[in-house]
């Protein structure tokens, strides 16, 4: 697979820089065999660690609050019930780049009003705003996968003794993340995607240090390219790691 | 006054889902060691009326008192739900664990049993119901007859003093329906109060001390199986027991 994203890189540079006409193309500004272009190369790629790092810890707490916002919607009781939807509803509804605004400018605001002195560096102004707008779906998700899980489960949980959270834990949630793996999965890629976002209020990764060396260098669409495979790459890592685990859980069920 | 010798107690129970009734005024003594057979159309309520006496339907009004204890709030809840196991028409299984994780899933978390003397349980029990080879495998491996005896086995690994069965062997195909009624025989036998809803005759004739039809929600008729299967004093009953035993 490696062999064959080279091979479609190596097509697309070559290809472009043949064909057009002499002085259009700049792939010098990331060539690594050039000192300036090895330099920009490393300084590009540098960006993978913080969009990880974001996205990885960004992804953890959407997955625990989504559970702990979902658990609750699914109550027979209406009032047990209301702050999960009005939760969901609420966040479902506040696009990414406000939401971030918000988070970075305004939050630190409202927390100096109530006495604490508490500076939202970049890293967690992104993760926060990443995970509390994506908790809202991974919310749904579990709900609906929980609720896919026979009702016989449970009472057969309840008659052997097991309280709620014993048979959430033992017996329903780990049939249910079996069948929401592929859209967790999806809503992962998504946090990655999303994590560009935190360019704006400053944060070193992929497309931040793109942007950057855009104005320097003057290559957008040199440097632009190379941004986009970044996030390829990453993205069809993580649909190989997916693919992987559906694999390994789901191979026990089948057999 | 509670008489040690019942074991269930219930008196006047109602029960509407929505508009529907389920249950109209139904009372029923179930003494100590006794095996009942309720048996009725479907709709009836039959099953709605043993998922009452552990709680896993709320009843609207009327009493449900078991060993003594009136089922009420949630401590008695748990109280008598640790006495009384329950066997589902479709098992209802885990299929994500093995046979053994089936059996041990509450002693271990439910009872905080070691692992070693739960497994141990679970493999006695396992022979009782005759499939101790299986205990490794998934309930996705095994026929419905062994599966059923699977969750019959896993009931009895919490030491039930009740065990209560909703129409067992309904999913099961013909074949398989003896192996499991053989396993909930050798239960009665050995003293088990019961309650079996089904529509299994022979084996309500062969096992019941009393049976009990049901019909749009009441009680219609109780007797010794004798008496019910000879002379029927109900029109409904005689009618149900005409439509099941023709062929």
């Amino acid at each position: 697979m490696r062999n064959k994203l080279f091979l479609i890189l190596a097509i697309l540079v070559g290809v472009s820089g043949c064909s057009a006409p002499a002085g259009t193309w700049g792939w010098y500004v990331i060539d690594p065999t050039l000192p300036n272009g090895y330099n920009n190369i490393r300084f590009l790629l540098n960006g993978f660690g913080a969009t990880i790092t974001v996205s990885v810890i960004a992804a953890v707490l959407s997955m625990t609050i989504g559970l702990i916002v979902a658990l609750p919607g699914m109550s027979l009781n209406r009032w047990v019930r209301l702050p999960s939807r009005i939760y969901v509803e609420f966040v479902r509804a506040i696009p990414l780049l406000p939401m971030l605004f918000w988070v970075f400018y305004g939050l630190p605001v409202v927390l100096r009003s109530m006495g604490i002195n508490f500076p939202i560096e970049p890293f967690w102004g992104a993760v926060i705003t990443l995970a509390i707008s994506d908790s809202a779906f991974t919310a749904e998700i579990y709900r609906s996968g929980i609720q896919s899980i026979n009702k016989g489960q449970t009472e057969a949980a309840k008659t052997i003794g097991l309280s709620y959270i014993q048979s959430m834990l033992y017996v329903i949630l780990p049939q249910a993340i079996r069948r929401i793996l592929p859209p967790l999965a999806n809503q992962f890629i998504y946090i990655v995607k999303m994590s560009a976002f935190a360019s704006v209020i400053g944060m070193q990764e992929l497309t931040r240090r793109a942007n950057e060396l855009v104005v320097t260098e003057y290559r957008p669409l040199e440097i632009y390219t190379l941004l986009i495979f970044e996030y390829l790459i990453l993205v069809l890592i993580i649909s190989f790691f997916v693919r992987w685990l559906e694999r390994k859980m789901g191979s026990d069920e089948r057999k | 006054m509670h008489n040690p010798n019942t074991a269930i107690e219930i008196k006047g129970l109602n029960k509407w889902y929505g508009d529907f009734k389920a249950l109209t005024d139904v009372s029923l003594t179930v003494s100590d060691g006794e095996r009942v057979v309720v048996c009725g159309p479907s709709g009836s309520g039959k099953s709605t009326l043993i998922r009452c006496v552990n709680s896993l339907e709320n009843h609207d009004s009327g009493q449900i008192t078991v060993n003594g204890k009136l089922l009420a709030d949630k401590h008695s809840i748990n109280e008598i739900t640790s006495e009384v196991g329950m066997v589902f028409q479709n098992f209802n299984l885990f299929p994500h664990l093995s046979v053994l994780q089936n059996l041990t899933l509450g002693p271990i978390k439910a009872r905080g049993m070691s692992r070693k003397d739960a497994e141990e349980r679970a493999m006695a029990y396992l022979e009782r119901v005759r499939i101790p080879e299986q205990a490794n495998k998934k309930p996705t491996q095994l026929s419905g007859g062994q599966q059923q005896r699977v969750a019959i086995a896993r009931s009895l690994c919490m030491e039930p003093k009740i065990m209560l069965f909703d129409e067992p062997t309904s999913a099961l195909d013909p074949e398989m329906i003896a192996e499991v009624l053989d396993v909930i025989i050798d239960l009665a036998e050995d003293g088990m109060t019961m309650i079996v809803v089904t529509h299994e005759m022979g084996f309500a004739k062969k096992a019941a001390d009393r049976m009990v039809f049901m019909d749009q929600g009441e009680i219609v008729e109780t007797g010794t199986p004798a008496e019910f299967f000879e002379a029927p004093k109900s029109k409904r009953c005689q009618l149900f027991l005409k439509q099941i035993l023709q062929h």
